[in-house]
Formats: structure tokens, sequence, C-alpha cells
């Protein structure tokens, strides 16, 4: 964009130039409002309860002590687990899709799995309400403590109450799954034609191909997929919150209900009385604004960087 | 592979192989499985409990029958309608300048963040929401709802106007340019109305995103009983009413969250099909 033109810029031009410019500032400014908007609010929880704010389990807002500790930790444990569940399913969808699905099943199965993450929040969480919690409820509790006799495991102890941390994990799995199946869904088919080929020529099958020449070569992308996922799924919030049972409580049990940072703001935010609660909430929302930033950054970048391999 | 490969027999390869790629076709098809059952039971649940007053009833307290979700709808429609209102220029606006200024650092910084804004919890955005537009009037209001989903729409529609500028043949804007038009009247006539069948894609694949949103507007929006249309009044929308009767404990209004569930998520579909079949990029890809 020559700014110095033989009779220097038209006014229109300057008006189109200013007002391109001023749109696209509006997304660095509108980040940095929201992070500072969100840490004053934040500031006078994390001022009076300091690095307590996040190791305590103590949430109690009769006496104005806030410990963020449990929702942390089930935050952290649902979207691991889904991504547990969710990643080798959605790495072989991609492998499928990119590689062995004949050309007229690629679209309509690509279709079918994005749709997946057209469907909202909320009717994934009144599924999850309705019908996938009376069902590990009634059938896959059972089977897991009784039957395998994981029940004297701690991770599947104690009552089967229905919404659980299980249930969490399991619903926030088919709700990340799409992203990380498109995404490496993508990177694999930035993967050269000669790369593929070199291993067949080698007489490597099918398989060995996939795994000794394209996975490898695809891999940062297909973590940078999986980071994203797990992005997605930390900052989940109506499903999780309609199915996870809503306890401020460290339990190493699936079966025990839990919490998540974004299900404690989504439930106790409009029925908080006093402002520290009200500010304990918005340092919930900083703590988990601070952890999402971080993970999405990492996961630009690891897909950028093999787009970026691919091109050249 | 290296060191192991040549061990084993071809056979013992073949049909390793041979396992590998059926376990992927499970996949696929465990993939897709939940989204049958969810769609088929929406289908059953919505259909027996949707009728001609869902549309067009208010809801009714607790204990009545009957009562449908009109204010909500209209409510919805109203949110998405302010959002696109904000977001759409915006949106557009930014995504011409990445365009326009594909390797500049500031277009790599903005490019960048707003991928970062695309990621961040909708509930924050919700919170932010809150505490820059509520919090200082004291209220609720459509206009914070409508906002808050306008933030979630912008990085979208950027991202998705800038790809599709790019398609555009650069010799069109040179054309136009030699021509002489001058700068702004080629971006905007001639560049972005060769765009505009992607860009209204882009768009629309945003509405259907933001059509949904709930935890945005939680603490904005807040929900109405009544029949509202006033910006500066807290007011109803779909996801909303099918959150808190999903969550209540009474059959009647279970019935209506799923005849809710329905027609949010066919809003949602029929919106994502119109944006499939809007356009298929003219030019393929770009030779810029």
């Amino acid at each position: 964009m020559a700014s110095t033109q033989l009779h220097g810029a038209p006014v229109g031009d300057r008006i189109y130039r200013f007002t391109t410019t001023a749109f696209a500032l509006s997304i660095p400014l509108l980040l940095v409002l929201l992070a500072i908007e969100v840490a004053v609010a934040a500031w006078p929880a994390l001022k009076a309860f300091h690095l307590g704010f996040l190791t305590s389990s103590e949430w109690d807002a009769v006496n104005g002590t806030f410990g963020a500790a449990p929702a942390i930790y089930g935050t952290i444990v649902s979207s691991l687990l889904a991504l547990l569940i969710a990643t080798p399913l959605a790495i072989g969808v991609a492998i499928f899709l990119s590689e062995f699905a004949p050309p007229w099943l690629r679209q309509p199965v690509a279709f079918l799995v994005d749709l997946l993450a057209a469907i909202p929040s909320v009717v994934y969480g009144l599924w999850g309400i309705f019908v996938l919690v009376p069902f590990l409820r009634e059938h896959v509790m059972p089977f897991l403590a009784d039957r395998l006799h994981l029940g004297d495991t701690p991770f599947f102890s104690g009552p089967a109450y229905g919404p659980s941390m299980l249930a969490a994990g399991l619903i926030l799995a088919i709700m990340v799954l799409p992203y990380i199946s498109s995404v490496t869904r993508e990177v694999l088919m930035a993967v050269p034609r000669s790369q593929r080929e070199a291993a067949l020529a080698l007489g490597a099958t099918r398989w060995e191909m996939i795994w000794g020449a394209v996975l490898p070569y695809a891999s940062s992308g297909v973590m940078g997929g999986v980071i994203l996922g797990l992005g997605r799924a930390l900052g989940e919030t109506m499903a999780v919150t309609m199915v996870i049972g809503n306890r401020h409580e460290i339990s190493s049990s699936l079966f025990a209900p839990g919490y998540t940072m974004a299900s404690v703001i989504a439930n106790e935010f409009s029925e908080a009385t006093n402002d520290m609660h009200l500010s304990a909430l918005m340092a919930v929302g900083a703590v988990l604004l601070a952890i999402t930033l971080v993970v999405n950054i990492i996961a630009r970048w690891l897909v950028w960087r093999v787009e970026r391999r691919g091109q050249a | 592979m290296t060191t192991r490969a040549p061990r084993r027999s071809i056979r013992a390869r073949r049909a390793r192989s041979a396992v590998m790629v059926a376990l992927t076709v499970v996949a696929a098809l465990l993939a897709t499985l939940p989204l049958v059952l969810i769609l088929g039971l929406l289908l059953k649940q919505g259909a027996s409990s949707l009728n001609w007053a869902f549309f067009t009833a208010m809801p009714k307290p607790v204990g009545e029958s009957g009562g449908g979700m009109a204010n909500a709808l209209a409510g919805t429609l109203m949110l998405i309608g302010i959002a696109s209102a904000i977001g759409l220029p915006v949106g557009i606006g930014a995504g011409m300048y990445l365009a326009e200024h594909r390797g500049g650092r500031l277009a790599s910084v903005v490019r960048f963040l707003s991928d970062v804004l695309n990621g961040l919890p909708s509930i924050v955005v919700g919170i932010f929401a809150w505490q820059f537009l509520v919090r200082p009037v004291r209220h609720f209001s459509a206009l914070a709802g409508g906002i808050a989903l306008a933030v979630m729409m912008i990085p979208l529609v950027a991202r998705a106007t800038e790809e599709m500028i790019r398609l555009v043949p650069n010799s069109l804007r040179e054309a136009a340019l030699a021509l002489g038009y001058p700068r702004w009247r080629t971006s905007l006539t001639v560049v972005l109305r060769t765009a505009l069948p992607g860009i209204v894609t882009g768009a629309l694949v945003a509405v259907a995103r933001i059509a949904g949103e709930t935890a945005p507007l939680l603490f904005t929006a807040f929900g109405n009983q009544f029949w509202s249309t006033s910006l500066t009044q807290p007011i109803s929308a779909l996801p909303l009413q099918i959150f808190s009767y999903a969550i209540s404990p009474y059959e009647e209004w279970h019935q209506l969250a799923w005849a809710g569930a329905l027609v949010l998520l066919a809003l949602v579909l029929v919106i994502s099909l119109i944006a499939r079949f809007v356009t298929r990029s003219r030019f393929g890809h770009g030779h810029d």
C-alpha cells in the first residue's frame, strides 16, 4: 500500500484505509480490554487469598472464603479424560477420511463429523441430562464397578449417582472430537504425496506408510489439533454444567460429582450475594482465561508450523 | 519400523495393516454414532411436543400445561440481529485489512490474536460483557447480550472474509486500478463484490455458531419470562430457555426443552446448509 502516489492518496482511499485499519485494530483492542476488565474485577479476590485461591478447596460463600482448587482440578481432569477418549477416535477418523475412504464417502462422513461441532452446547447438555447420565448410572457404572471389579480402585469407587466427572468427560469427548479430527485431516492432507509414494515404493504396507511416513511428518500438526481440542474442552460451559454434578470437592473417583471453572461461573454468578463472591468468580474466570490463552497459543503455533512446512 | 519390519513375514504385516485400516473405519462409525443418537432422539422427543402453540404462545407458569417459546424465538432473532449489525461490518472490515496487508506485521499480529479470541471460552466473554456493559448500568439488557455475541462473531467473520478475498485473482484488482479506479472503489466494488458469496457463507457460518450460544447470554441478556423487544431490557433466548427448562424438575418443561432444542438445532442446521450452498468458491485456488 504505497502511501505516496503521484497526486497523494485521494480522500476516499484515506477514509477506506482508516476504516479497515480501525476495524482490524478492534480485535487486539477487544482482547486487551477483555483481559483488563476480567483482571481488574478478579483483583480483590486474588489479593485476599493469594496463592491459596489456587490451592485451597474451601469454597464457602457464606463465610467468604474461596479456594478454586476443586474447580481447577475438575476442569483439568474432565478435559484430559475427554482427550483420552476423543484423540484416538479423531485421529482414526481423520486417517480414514484422508487415506482410505472412497471418494464418494469422504464428503458425507466429513460432513457428519463436522456436524457434531454445529450442535449447540445446551443441546448436548439436554441429551446428557436425560440420556447419557441415566445410561451411565444404570449400565456403565455398575458394569465398571461390579462386572469388571474396578469398584475397589480409587478411580471407579463410590456410589453411582450419574452426574459425574465421567459424564462430563464423555460429553466433552463427543464435543471436541470434530475439532481434533478436522485439524488432523487438514494436516494429513498437507503431507506431500511424495512422502507416501516413497514409503509405498520401499514396500511398506498401507498402515506402515501411515505410521512410518505420514504421521511422523504431520505429528506436530496433529498435536496442535489435540491441544486445540483441549482449549475447547477447558472452556466448555453449558453441557458440562448440566452433567458434572456441581460440587466443590476433589475426588479421585470418576463416579463422583465435581465442578469445572466454567460451570462454577455459570452456576453461581447470577446468585453471587456479596462483592467478594463475585470477585472470586471473576478470579476463576481470570485463571480460566490465562490457561486457555496459553493452550491456544501453543496449539496455533504447532498447526501453523506444519502448514508452513507443507507450503514450502 | 526400520529394524522390526524385515523380520516379520509379509503376511503378518499385511494382516496388521488390514486390521488397522479396519480400526479407522470403526473410528469413523463410532464418531458418527453420537450424532445419529442425538438427532434421532431430538426428532422423536421434540416432534412429539412441538406444535403451533410452541411458536406463538408465551411460556405458562409451572403446573399449567401447554405454552410456548414465542418470546424466546423473538429474542434469539433479535440477539442475532444485534450481533450481526455490530459483528459483520467490523469483521468484514478487519478481514479486508488482513487480506490487503498479507505480510504486514500488524496484520500478522491481528490474524494471530483473532484466532486466540476465537478460542476463548464463551463464558469468559460473558463475564467480560457483564463487567463492561451490565455492571456500570446495573441491569441486564438485550444490547449487552448482542454485543457479547458480536465479540464471538468478529474473529470468525474476519478470518472467513480474509480467506475469500485472497481467492480473488490479483489480475482483477490490477485491471480495475489500471482503468483508473481509486483503491477504495477497487476494493469495495470489484474485490469485495467478487468475494461476496464466500463472505456471505462465512457470515452465515458465524451466525449459526452464535445462534446456539448460551454461556455469553447468562449474565447479559439474562432471560425474560415476558415479551420484550427493548434493547435496554433483559431478553429471552432459545438456548437460555432450553437450559432453564432442562434443569427444572417439571415434566412439562422438559418436554418444552426438547421441542426448543429441536427448533434451535433446525435453525442452526438450516443456516449452515444455506451457507454451504450459497457458494462454492468461484475461482478455485487463487493464483496471486
